[in-house]
């Protein structure tokens, strides 16, 4: 259940390409487990910016001297992004979460293969802190487009048994993509499942490749957002159900994690027409 | 989702202001409601704050037949504002009765169900539908819908067609249901549509729907939205609302009107019921915080209670009339704000 608080900016730091930020949200850090997200509010009272800003959550600390804190990392994209970096702390700032549907976790202990693009390593690392809990081999596959642009690599080292690194322009770990690496990985580590957060067209191959194995994945993806809370209709994806029937599903409470083999991967961002009450024509309003 | 308990913002004490409002015979403890499109069927924001609190949920305009939506990209931020173009998806109205409508009754909820379709009998089974239904307070007409036995000309641009869509749906709906029609904004003469709705039966009108735009990204060159264009709401249309709320107002003094377009604020919705409504609706402000139309409801009261109003229907209008006929008590007299022991 998610819940809406005024919060308070306790820290910001770099990391890199990135900015690591602490908020004191009381609430949200008891509910919260790994792949679930959080949305902000930018610009202050009077901003013209209405619609908030959705993060994956990184770490939370459910007491501490300031009460319960959660964490993310981001990348400064727009205006909404480059606001939130001005923060310092004591700010105020309106988080709302944690929100979406977490990873699954499986029942016994296996072995995991995470792959995170970018930024989106920081919900994996929690979730690698609960999979060894759970007795679980943790392998990391982290790739980003340069050596500034890796999160959580130290972390990484500690929790997993392996970290394999990849960067597009060669500056850290082997020249390429995590989807260059990963069948090695997933060959000699006998991954029993993938999980894997980052951009979609990673997602994606991460997913083509467990699939050719025989591997089921789960995977977080970012669809753009409007409410983060289930009520607007703008983040959806063709996503087949239970059923078998395709439905254009709200990522934001449905999602963001799903399963790879469910996600209609030739389909994102078009609505196909075998999915439910499509077509639909172009034009008009809402 | 319903024996949720936790709420973490309690309720606050509400000023001594009578804020009911009757729309057409309907009366409604305060006149803060949800928009359609922007609460789906309430639950979700049940999570955030008492549903029942508020004057009324509007859902998401449903449909006969299951919808999937239109391709995203859905929604672009613009300046104080955002286009959508969503595509009206949805379940259908028989999934909508079973799992939604009923939610909303079992929940205590006043449920304003607004229904939208390609075609006059589209409309007029969809009303048929919702006879007897417990939980139904009002039925909201999206008539900012493409006519699909005419050339996808939209019903809310076409004083006759939008006439023939209130009059089937009033036709085929319970006698103490009122039917309201919802106006779009993109017409030369919104008072000429509103009166040929009234004529054909509608109840009281909703004011404003979105308004049709465009935006174009300069690094694909390309448009942003999956759909091409897309509605505008929020706050950077709130001006166009009022003047269309104003004008509808005027040219029908006795007609109910449920305003909305960029309410933010309880000062915004003062705005709204001066110019003529006798409620509002909180939209795409709920995007930004969920918690939105308490938060507005809540500002309104003690907006009234300082400008020393204690009832509500009062006001529905005022600004029609000439100033000296109502010398408001000034709401932050100098030196108010000053520390007491100073
Ligand atoms: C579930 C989820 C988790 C995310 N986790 C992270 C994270 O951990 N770190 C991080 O840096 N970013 C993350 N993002 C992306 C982040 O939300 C966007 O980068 C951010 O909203 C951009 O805002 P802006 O004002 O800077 O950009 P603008 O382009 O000015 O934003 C305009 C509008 O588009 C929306 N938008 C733009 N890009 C995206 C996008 N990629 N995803 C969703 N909405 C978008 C914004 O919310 C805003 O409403 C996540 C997105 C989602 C959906
Ligand atoms: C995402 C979105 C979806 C909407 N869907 C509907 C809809 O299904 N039916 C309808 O009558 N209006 C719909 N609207 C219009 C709103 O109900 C409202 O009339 C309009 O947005 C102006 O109010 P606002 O500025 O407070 O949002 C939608 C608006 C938005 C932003
Ligand atoms: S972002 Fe609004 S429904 Fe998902």
């Amino acid at each position: 259940m998610p819940v809406q608080v005024q919060g308070e900016v306790l820290s910001i730091r770099k990391v890199g390409a990135y900015n690591a930020m602490t908020v004191v949200a009381p609430g949200i850090a008891e509910l919260t487990k790994p792949g679930h997200f959080v949305a902000l509010q930018v610009g202050g009272p009077e901003s013209s910016m209405l619609l908030r800003r959705a993060f994956a959550i990184y770490d939370v600390k459910e007491r501490g001297v300031y009460g319960g804190t959660v964490e993310f990392v981001f990348s400064v994209h727009g205006k909404g992004t480059a606001w939130l970096a001005t923060r310092r702390p004591q700010d105020k700032v309106d988080v709302v979460g944690p929100l979406g549907k977490p990873f699954r976790l499986p029942t016994q202990p296996v072995n995991a293969t995470l792959v995170g693009g970018g930024y989106g390593s920081a919900p994996l690392l929690p979730l690698a802190n609960a999979l060894r809990e759970r007795g679980s081999r943790v392998d990391f596959v982290l790739g980003a487009g340069s050596a500034d642009r890796l999160f959580g690599t130290l972390d990484a080292k500690r929790i997993g048994s392996s970290l394999s690194v990849t960067t597009d322009d060669g500056s850290a770990g082997e020249r390429g993509r995590v989807s260059d690496v990963l069948p090695d990985v997933l060959d000699r580590t006998r991954a029993d499942v993938v999980y894997a957060c980052g951009p979609m067209a990673m997602l994606r191959a991460v997913h083509d490749l467990a699939a050719a194995r025989g591997i089921p994945s789960q995977v977080a993806v970012e669809e753009s957002m409007a409410c983060g809370v289930g009520v607007c209709m703008t983040c959806v994806l063709p996503v087949v159900g239970d059923d078998g029937i395709s439905r254009m599903v709200r990522s934001c409470v449905e999602g963001p994690v799903f399963l790879g083999e469910r996600v209609r991967w030739d389909d994102v961002g078009t609505v196909p027409e075998d999915v439910l009450g499509a077509p639909v024509s172009t034009g008009g309003g809402h | 989702m319903s024996e949720l308990t936790l709420r973490p913002r309690e309720t606050p004490q509400l000023p001594a202001v009578d804020l009911s409002t009757t729309l057409a015979g309907v009366r409604f403890p305060n006149p803060v409601f949800t928009a359609s499109g922007c609460a789906a069927a309430g639950q979700e924001l049940d999570q955030f704050f008492d549903v029942t609190a508020i004057g009324g949920v509007v859902t998401k305009s449903i449909m006969l037949a299951a919808r999937s939506g239109r391709a995203t990209p859905r929604m672009a931020e613009t300046p104080s504002g955002m286009l959508n173009s969503i595509g009206l998806q949805g379940p259908g109205i028989e999934a909508f009765l079973d799992k939604d409508l009923s939610w909303l009754a079992g929940r205590g909820a006043r449920a304003v169900v607004s229904i939208a379709g390609g075609s006059v009998e589209d409309y007029a089974k969809l009303a048929m539908k919702l006879r007897g239904r417990p939980g139904l307070s009002m039925v909201e007409v999206n008539i900012s819908c493409p006519n699909v036995e005419d050339r996808g000309q939209v019903f809310a641009c076409d004083p006759a067609a939008a006439a023939a869509v209130v009059s089937a749906v009033r036709r085929n709906t319970d006698k103490g249901v009122p039917v309201f029609a919802k106006l779009s904004p993109d017409v030369t003469d919104i008072a000429l549509i509103a009166r040929s709705v009234v004529d054909a039966g509608a109840d009281g009108l909703s004011v404003i729907n979105t308004l049709l735009g465009m935006a174009i990204d300069t690094t694909t060159m390309r448009p942003v939205l999956g759909g091409v264009t897309g509605g505008l709401s929020g706050p950077a249309i709130r001006p166009i609302a009022v003047r269309c709320v104003w004008q509808c107002h005027a040219a029908l003094p006795d007609v109910p009107i449920l305003g909305m377009g960029g309410i933010r604020t309880g000062l915004d919705a003062l705005e709204f019921l001066l110019a003529g409504a006798s409620a509002v609706s909180v939209g795409t402000t709920v995007f930004g915080d969920p918690t939105a139309p308490v938060r507005v409801l809540h500002e309104l009261a003690h907006a009234l209670a300082e400008r020393g109003i204690d009832r509500l229907s009062d006001i529905v209008g005022l600004a029609h009339q000439p100033a000296q006929k109502y010398v408001p008590q000034d709401p932050d007299p100098v030196g108010d704000d000053l520390p007491e022991e100073s």
